[in-house]
């Protein structure tokens, strides 16, 4: 088991290298990690897993019941979907299967509804139906006023995704990947048939490379000397409402698509908050993750109008992600294999459900990757609210009482999952990855009451392990 | 699933207004008297509040020493005061879900009173735009950082609000050893002592930008600064490292409305009478959930207060209907918000507007009842009001009114 965030990077030469730690680059690397004889790396930019469009999304586990029919996205997103259902099972992801309703406001919304199930059925996926205003408003009681119909898309589902990823990188690398942190590709070129890859902690040498490199894709895949696509980052801005507004949404609403994109949704979360969002607005910096008084507003105004009641609700996070968007409306998926090279771009906003898919159909991409195995399951925390949490577990507080001491009240997050989640294989680089893993300080008093207490925890494991050791200081 | 295990009153929260009800009911001689906390000491806020202003005139305290000896009154008395316990739900209308280290509980009273306190609105909740970076505080975070775990705070501080609290988060800032480089408050002045406000701007060279209100976080990682937007429009960047939102406070309403109990729209606490009943029987609310913030003081005098309702209704006293108490602009709230004739607790009450002489007046069905002068009224400072007036509310009447006048 290899994680290493500082330091050279060893010597010896990858036959697998895989850029870009986020939830495809995780399941690439955990797909590669099946064959025994391969060493393999993944290597990260930032200091954790899933720290760039991975872990600010809709966190939506899609049908692909509105992709364009026969497009690669549409054929990974059907299988993804199905493989990563089973995964989530069996790592305990939490995963509600609650359903979609694309609602039609008006009379021109209300009639694209046919072609959207038609297009549904073209994109294998037969289970949705129309629904009139009566059944509606009887699945969504605090629905504003004025819905005509919807589309009922019964097999869309909410997920986590942080664990999804973390289960990935962390499979990967409890089976011999190793996972460079803080690594930065800045430089790459080919010597002697391999791949050389400068990195801001020193060279590493690779038989095979993939890119997962997300919003960076498209630059590492020109230095690499190919000019195939562009990435635009498309800001997609959200706020999250607190755990008291759950019971106002019971399915994933959606507004009925239009040129300009799907559109802003209103969707509880796993995690028993509610979602509303994203905006949609393409920029130039890839950096730019910050949310503005105006898409804040837009947010309110779309939000208002589905569930009026929402507004009144505290919200406890907002936050902004950036979709790799390209030129082409799928995904970019490009193999040269003279060059043991294979680029995986354009992964937008269902790329999370298609993960295990794409994982699977890169691998097939690449050449001589000999015997495969089965992996060791990993079991992950349990961060769903439809599940039994710590607190709500009897047995595991009997054996362990530090299970029933609530450190983070607002979401009720016990010492013992903040110490799990500290010595765990994969542990957090910071308070923000302590978050994701156990949604410590993440809820309506966002660190009001335990913010200290939580810091302290990480600050105290932090100290222990890292004596002696260069490490970047913790961030308060 | 758990055994069910029964008190005779069951207090939620042990902050001031929780002990205080809980060593009275005691002393009164109540058998069992249970007062739970989440948190792993007991006392509620005053124990990060490193500065005085608690316990009495003639005994002035720190929050810290003002929270011992409130914990230490309510065990002498016989309270039983138990830490590191979270009443997750409701079992019943009286009993309550709990978890602590021993496993979970299920505990059944005779009475239970809510005293579950406030907290600020985090920057989230007040919807600031920009990045998330780290360095970004609420009051409440940043006194216990300070004062109960000696954590380092940035160096350059804006602190975003200029009422009490403010000016206390300002002082923890430098207490931190930090410097405050400006406060910001979105009205035209400072809402505090002019004394406290003069002695942060002259002696700690801490600027006040009145009209001004935080419009963007910026920075990647750590904060590197806050963008500042005038009412007239102008913007300015003030580089900084932390920020601390402070004020905006609100109930921790999540038990109230978990059980189904009416809330005041004002207030966002349970509503209540002057008894401090709440809209289910045998369930009380006491201190900051009902009127978020109010000072210890306050909060503990409701404590004691809630004993004597407590102990009449174990006696089998009634409980009277009573009617909303409601209020007119500029003020924003009242606390207790239901009114019976037998009401003689104080109200408290908020304003959005400056006066300098104001007066409440307060009406029933176009009726008056009651003018009192308040005095200065402030934003964001508690108003009080008596209730000298109750006997002459109308039980079958409409809504009282309670509306200010003044200059």
């Amino acid at each position: 088991m290899t994680v290493t965030a500082h330091g050279p990077l060893p010597a010896t030469p990858y036959d697998v290298t895989v850029v870009g730690a986020g939830v495809v680059g995780s399941a690439v690397a955990r797909e590669l990690a099946r064959h025994p004889e391969l060493r393999v790396a993944l290597v990260e930019a930032q200091d954790d897993v899933g720290q760039g469009t991975s872990k600010a999304n809709t966190a939506i586990l899609h049908t692909g019941f509105d992709a364009v029919p026969g497009s690669l996205e549409a054929r990974l997103v059907r299988e993804g979907a199905r493989l990563l259902a089973a995964y989530a099972a069996e790592s305990g992801i939490p995963v509600e299967p609650v359903g979609a309703l694309l609602v039609a406001w008006d009379e021109e919304q209300h009639a694209a509804l046919p072609g959207l199930l038609e297009k549904a059925e073209r994109n294998h996926y037969r289970d949705a139906r129309l629904v009139g205003p009566a059944e509606l408003y009887a699945r969504e009681p605090d629905l504003g006023p004025g819905a005509l119909g919807a589309l009922h898309v019964p097999g869309e589902s909410i997920i986590c995704p942080w664990t999804t990823t973390l289960a990935y990188a962390t499979q990967a690398v409890r089976a011999g990947a190793d996972l460079h942190l803080n690594c930065r590709v800045e430089r790459a070129s080919r010597q002697d048939g391999a791949h050389v890859l400068r990195t801001t902690r020193g060279t590493l040498r690779t038989r095979l490379l993939v890119n997962a490199a997300g919003l960076h894709a498209d630059t590492l895949d020109r230095a690499l000397g190919h000019d195939d696509f562009t990435v635009t980052p498309r800001r997609g801005q959200l706020l999250v409402f607190d755990k008291l507004a759950r019971s106002l949404v019971r399915h994933i609403l959606l507004p009925v698509p239009t040129a300009l994109g799907k559109g802003v949704l209103v969707a509880p979360t796993v995690y028993g908050t509610v979602l509303l969002g994203p905006t949609a607005e393409d920029l130039d910096d890839k950096r730019d993750t910050g949310s503005t008084a105006e898409g804040l507003a837009l947010l309110r105004e779309k939000g208002g109008r589905v569930l009026p009641a929402l507004l009144d609700e505290e919200v406890t996070a907002v936050y902004a992600g950036l979709r790799a968007a390209t030129e082409q409306d799928d995904y970019r998926i490009t193999a040269h294999p003279e060059e043991g090279y294979v680029t995986v771009g354009g992964i937008r906003s269902t790329g999370l459900t298609a993960s295990l898919a794409i994982a699977s159909y890169v691998t097939d991409l690449l050449p001589g990757l000999g015997p495969t195995r089965e992996l060791e399951p990993v079991r992950m925390p349990n961060l769903g609210e439809a599940f039994p949490r710590p607190y709500q577990r009897p047995e595991l507080i009997a054996a362990d009482p530090e299970y029933g001491t609530l450190v983070c009240h607002c979401e009720r997050v016990s010492r013992g999952e903040i110490r799990d989640a500290l010595a765990a294989t994969i542990p957090p680089a910071g308070l923000d990855g302590l978050r994701r893993r156990t949604r410590a300080r993440a809820g309506r008093c966002q660190g009001f009451y335990c913010g200290a207490a939580v810091r302290a925890l990480f600050e105290e494991t932090r100290r222990a392990s890292a004596v002696g050791e260069p490490f970047e200081e913790a961030r308060p | 699933m758990t055994d069910v295990r029964e008190v005779d009153v069951l207090v939620v929260g042990a902050g001031p207004a929780g002990l205080a009800a809980a060593a009275r009911l005691a002393a009164a001689g109540v058998g069992r008297v249970e007062v739970l906390d989440r948190e792993r000491q007991a006392g509620g806020v005053p124990r990060h509040c490193a500065h005085g202003g608690f316990g009495t005139w003639s005994r002035p305290l720190t929050g810290p020493a003002y929270a011992r000896r409130l914990v230490a009154a309510a065990e002498r008395a016989g309270a039983v005061v138990r830490t590191g316990v979270t009443a997750l739900d409701w079992a019943g209308p009286l009993a309550l879900h709990t978890v602590g280290p021993h496993g979970p509980e299920t505990i059944a009273a005779r009475a239970v009173v809510l005293a579950t306190g406030a907290r600020e609105r985090p920057r989230t909740a007040r919807l600031v735009p920009g990045t998330r970076p780290a360095g970004v505080y609420t009051t409440g975070e940043l006194q216990q950082a300070v004062h109960l775990y000696g954590q380092r705070v940035g160096a350059r501080a804006v602190v975003v609000g200029a009422e009490d609290v403010s000016y206390a988060a300002a002082d923890t800032v430098r207490a931190a050893g930090a410097r405050v480089v400006a406060m910001v408050t979105d009205l035209p002045r400072a809402q505090t002592a002019p004394a406290r406000a003069l002695d942060s701007r002259l002696r700690h060279g801490a600027v006040l930008l009145t009209g001004t209100t935080v419009a963007d976080l910026l920075g990647h990682g750590r904060l590197s600064g806050v963008r500042v937007r005038h009412r007239d429009g102008r913007t300015a960047v003030l580089p900084c490292d932390t920020v601390v939102f402070t004020g905006d406070f609100v109930p921790d309403h999540e038990l109230a409305r978990r059980g189904g109990l009416t809330l005041d729209a004002g207030t966002r606490g349970p509503a209540v009478d002057g008894s401090l009943h709440t809209s289910r029987p045998g369930v009380y609310a006491v201190g900051s959930v009902l009127h978020a913030v109010e000072s210890a003081a306050t909060a503990a005098r409701e404590g004691a207060h809630v004993a004597r309702t407590v102990l009449d209704t174990l006696a089998g006293a009634e409980r009277p209907a009573g009617v909303p108490l409601v209020v007119d602009p500029p003020l924003r709230w009242i606390a207790p918000n239901r009114v019976t004739p037998a009401d003689g607790l104080p109200y408290v009450l908020r304003t959005t507007a400056f006066l300098s002489r104001a007066v409440a007046e307060v009406t029933q069905d176009g009726r008056p009842l009651h003018r009192e002068r308040l005095g200065a009224a402030v934003p964001n400072r508690t108003l009080g009001l008596t209730a000298r007036w109750t006997s002459r509310v109308d039980p079958g009447g409409g809504p009282v009114r309670v509306g200010l006048t003044g200059r």
